[in-house]
């Protein structure tokens, strides 16, 4: 059995990459992308424990991160086709409108 | 090197190289395909870890449903001519990478003292191993009420799409 300490170093890495990748796209459908990078080092990592410890419910935890992913997707690609149809682009740095 | 060290490398490679992908390309459609990669990988990793179910969630909702979701938008948006000039200006992006490369070294710190951590060693372990019959029987026993909690999430976030898309119909009319 591999030790978790191969998973944890490889969620770490992939939850990094999201990271960066919301920090240096200005992409708004890229900087989705990464967030669901993140959340699936997170369920790496939860899966990875949840077999150290032998406890489900680290992988029912995962059911749940999933769903809320899901409804984030969802609300947040109607928020982008709409920013989408007023200024005609989806770079964050241009949908600047409530900055003060 | 056993068959499972082998599987892991491979799989972890795939995974990484999805993700470092997903951020370098230009054109939003092939970082939604290398998403995809990382996605089916991470599949892999979860069988390897005795996960099926959640591997076969992983592979129909994520690689399955919202990967189809964002290849609709962005078809539907046709943002590959927007895209060019997406990147960060120079000194900003040397930062970013710097601040994510000193976080990867935190990561790495954390997971690799992590099997010292005495509080997760002396969480009690149970014997027998987790199985999908376990998983269904928490959920709709020990943790039914988190699980109704998640069908209101996606019923407000199937009213909020259709209030955001309605809003836009009014305005037009």
């Amino acid at each position: 059995m591999l030790s978790l300490e191969y998973y944890l170093v490889l969620s770490a890495l992939l939850f990094t990459i999201g990271v960066l990748g919301v920090l240096i796209r200005r992409n708004a459908i890229i900087i989705f992308m990464c967030i669901e990078l993140m959340l699936n080092a997170a369920n790496l990592a939860f899966v990875a424990i949840s077999r150290s410890l032998r406890h489900a419910e680290g992988q029912l935890f995962v059911f749940f991160v999933m769903a809320v992913a899901a409804a984030e997707v969802a609300i947040g690609l109607a928020i982008i086709v709409s920013v989408f149809k007023h200024k005609e682009t989806i770079n964050v740095d241009e949908v600047n409108s409530l900055k003060g | 090197m056993t068959a499972e060290h082998v599987l892991f490398f491979v799989f972890g490679a795939v995974s990484l190289i999805g993700a470092i992908s997903v951020i370098s390309f230009r054109h939003p459609i092939y970082s939604a395909l290398s998403l995809i990669v990382t996605f089916f990988a991470q599949a892999g990793l979860f069988v390897l870890l005795g996960a099926h179910f959640v591997a076969a969630v992983q592979v129909i909702v994520y690689a399955g449903a919202i990967m189809v979701l964002f290849l609709f938008v962005i078809m539907l948006l046709n943002l590959g001519t927007l895209s060019a000039k997406s990147a960060l200006k120079g000194k900003l992006k040397g930062l970013a990478v710097v601040l994510g490369v000193l976080l990867a070294i935190q990561g790495v710190y954390i997971a690799m003292t992590a099997g010292t951590n005495t509080a997760l060693e002396s969480a009690q372990a149970s014997t027998e191993a987790v199985t999908t019959y376990k998983i269904g029987e928490l959920l709709f026993s020990k943790y039914l009420l988190p699980f109704e909690v998640t069908s209101l999430i996606l019923l407000a976030a199937l009213i909020g799409v259709i209030v955001l898309v309605k809003r836009e119909n009014q305005t037009e009319n």
